[in-house]
């Protein structure tokens, strides 16, 4: 079943410099993922982990000191690092649309949003003003906009902060694009109004079937939004599974220490579990795990050799060397025990979601994933 | 009933703008509430909801149309010399949400933390003010050696501990920290809050604490209001109001806090609210439905509240 999904986009073995006055920074290292037909791949992590010039990448945004090292990133088996700006240019907003963090500055706020929405349809697909703008009124439509009629003829400035963020959807999707970059796009806004423009984002992927690339470090809106999950830390990827696997059995000390330091709905009022220290600094990387030096598990192999890729099961990852079969059995964190015995129960009950989300029904793990597990 | 000692009374504040022309905002109305001694006291609300806008109206940086903001028993509102001015300000501090705007790129460190010290002449001699900051770092968790640094040379993270030690310079009573994690990266926040916590305990300090991050100020708050367009909606014990709201208002906004727990997220049933109740012209006050959990209800919603609150399983007072 995996199998015959296709991947729509490969990103292998990504390595990014940035050169700066500063000497150079190594932003991405040694990035690999992959997005299938109509999934979200939430790519969570710190400010500084990469998660934005992972997929500044994939847009051919990268700015002017960028360097790409090494590495693929491939749309449809085509590789976007050697396009040419005209090939990205039929491609950007078209089949691979960016919604923006802030709705605040991504709209141009000299221009009807009317005028706004109908662009792409005028620039990618030829259409004639007047078609383009009949199509730009649907699609204010579906994105909510109450009394969309009027309301195309008006400026940003009469919009509130939800509202535009909005119209910033309805300018990403009205190409229909394949895939949609959502770069926290609610993080601008308050609980209500994210609620709904997570729900409409929802709403949309299913009509329109995109594939969603969605950048946050809110673990509670990755936990309603994603069917797989990468945690990115210092320029890597340190975990990745299904949005399951990662929230009821995470295996690296620092998805631990995120999801354990999020107060939950029972959290006591005790002290938070924070995690200490800073991410490191990236024009000097260490040398081994980049999170030893944060990591209350660190072995002595830590701060040596950098760990590979464990396998957990078919879908779930874990670059730790505390999966490593030599490696002494660790007590993880309270909270981290109690998701793993959530999980440990619906495993058994066969309600974990392993794989895809949009299939119907769950699938059962097989016997070796089992194994992989428990050790 | 009440033992506690109150620190800060605010009494009808209301807080108007543009009064009397075509476009007034009753930005703050009627707000009503008490903060006692060692507490912490959070504030949400959408923004627009108007909490901002009362926190600095009680810290004076904007003179109150109209209500008493009554601290250690003096009304602030009434402040007029400066030298009161200067005084209460030595007991009141405020923690800024950005941390990247509110220290100024080009002051160093020690001058930034040591602003409160020298207006307020609280430093005997050059030495004296160096150690005073140097303790101060220490306390908020920086280095010593980190007092002759620029803000640019810090993490947002760090930068919220210089605001904290800033705030913490002229021993200040009471600290109203406005959306003071709402900046930083999830493992970040934790340590900021974390600190805030025991600097609280060690000081004795008394917290109003400013966010729409519900799950956090929940986490922090001893209890929470709940304000909407300028008004306060719900005050009550931090854990009732989150897990047994009574307004439906806090309801839809707890209902709209997403969980880490997939599961949970799948079948999220969100409550959709009808503000137009607000605007019925009713006369509204705030009624203690159960001990210390009080609602903005008129006379005949009483029963409803009192209803609700027996359905969650409280005991409502008569």
């Amino acid at each position: 079943m995996e199998n015959a999904e296709e991947n729509i986009l490969e990103v292998k073995d990504l390595t990014i410099d940035f050169h700066t006055y500063a000497g150079t920074v190594k932003a991405i290292r040694d990035v690999s993922f992959h997005l299938k037909k109509g999934e979200t791949l939430a790519i969570v992590g710190e400010s500084g982990s990469g998660k934005t010039v992972t997929t500044k990448t994939v847009m051919g945004l990268l700015a002017n000191n960028a360097e790409v090292v090494e590495g693929t990133v491939k749309f449809h088996g085509k590789d976007i690092l050697k396009m040419s700006q005209k090939q990205l240019e039929s491609i950007r907003g078209k089949d691979i649309a960016e919604i923006f963090q802030d709705p605040m500055t991504s709209l141009d706020p000299t221009m009807k949003i009317g005028k706004q929405i109908a662009e792409p349809l005028r620039v990618h697909k030829g259409y004639s003003r007047e078609k383009a703008n009949k199509q730009a009124l649907e699609m204010l439509k579906l994105v909510g906009i109450t009394n969309a009629e009027e309301r195309i003829n008006d400026y940003p400035h009469q919009f509130s902060g939800g509202m535009r963020q909005r119209i910033v959807i309805a300018i990403a999707l009205v190409c229909y694009p394949e895939i949609l970059i959502a770069d926290e796009p609610t993080t601008a806004l308050d609980v209500t109004i994210q609620a709904q423009i997570l729900d409409l984002m929802k709403e949309l992927q299913e009509k329109i079937s995109t594939s969603i690339i969605f950048i946050t470090h809110d673990l509670g809106v990755v936990a309603g939004m994603a069917d797989r999950v990468a945690v990115m830390y210092a320029g890597k990827i340190v975990e990745y599974g299904t949005v399951d696997e990662i929230f009821y059995n995470p295996q690296h000390p620092y998805t631990w220490g995120l999801l354990n330091s999020m107060p939950t709905l029972d959290t006591a009022k005790g002290k938070l579990e924070s995690i200490p220290g800073t991410p490191p600094d990236l024009l000097d990387p260490p040398a081994g795990d980049p999170f030893a030096a944060r990591n209350p598990y660190a072995m002595k192999i830590d701060e040596q050799k950098e760990p590979p890729f464990f396998k957990v099961s078919d879908t779930h990852y874990a670059a730790t060397w505390l999966l490593h079969p030599d490696a002494p059995h660790v007590e993880p964190p309270v909270e981290i025990k109690r998701r793993q015995e959530v999980y440990k129960q619906r495993l058994q009950a066969g309600t974990i979601n392993q794989g895809h989300i949009h299939s119907t029904g769950n699938t059962r793990f097989g016997n070796d994933d089992d194994d992989a597990i428990g050790e | 009933m009440d033992t506690r000692e109150k620190i800060l009374e605010v009494k009808h504040l209301k807080q108007y703008f543009n009064v009397g022309k075509k476009d007034e905002v009753h930005a703050v109305d009627d707000v009503s509430f008490d903060i006692y001694k060692g507490e912490t006291f959070g504030l949400v609300g959408e923004s627009g909801s108007g909490k901002t806008t009362t926190g600095r109206a009680i810290i004076r940086l904007l003179d109150p149309t109209d209500g008493q903001v009554i601290f250690n028993g003096r009304d602030v509102a009434s402040l007029k010399s400066k030298a009161d001015m200067m005084a209460f300000r030595r007991e009141m501090q405020m923690i800024f949400q950005d941390p990247y705007a509110s220290l100024n790129p080009r002051m160093k460190v020690k001058d930034i933390v040591a602003e409160g010290i020298d207006i307020h002449h609280l430093a005997k001699n050059d030495q004296d003010r160096t150690n005073q900051v140097e303790d101060l770092l220490e306390t908020v968790g920086l280095n010593r050696d980190h007092s002759s640094r620029y803000p640019n040379e810090f993490s947002g993270g760090q930068r919220q501990r210089i605001g904290i030690a800033r705030a913490l310079a002229v021993q200040p009573d009471f600290i109203i920290a406005d959306e003071p994690i709402s900046a930083l990266d999830v493992s970040i926040q934790a340590q900021v809050v974390n600190l805030m916590k025991e600097l609280q305990v060690q000081k004795g300090l008394t917290y109003l604490f400013i966010a729409h991050d519900l799950s956090m100020v929940k986490y922090i708050s001893d209890r929470i209001g709940v304000m909407h367009y300028g008004k306060l909606l719900e005050i009550g014990p931090a854990e009732e109001v989150y897990n047994h709201p009574l307004h439906l208002y806090t309801e839809s906004l707890v209902s709209a806090v997403p969980q880490p727990d997939p599961e949970f997220e799948r079948n999220r049933r969100q409550v959709v609210y009808d503000a137009s109740p607000e605007f019925d012209d009713k006369k509204r006050k705030m009624v203690e439905i159960t001990p210390q959990h009080f609602v903005s209800a008129s006379e005949d919603e009483l029963a409803t509240y009192r209803k609700r609150a027996i359905e969650n399983g409280l005991k409502p007072l008569n």
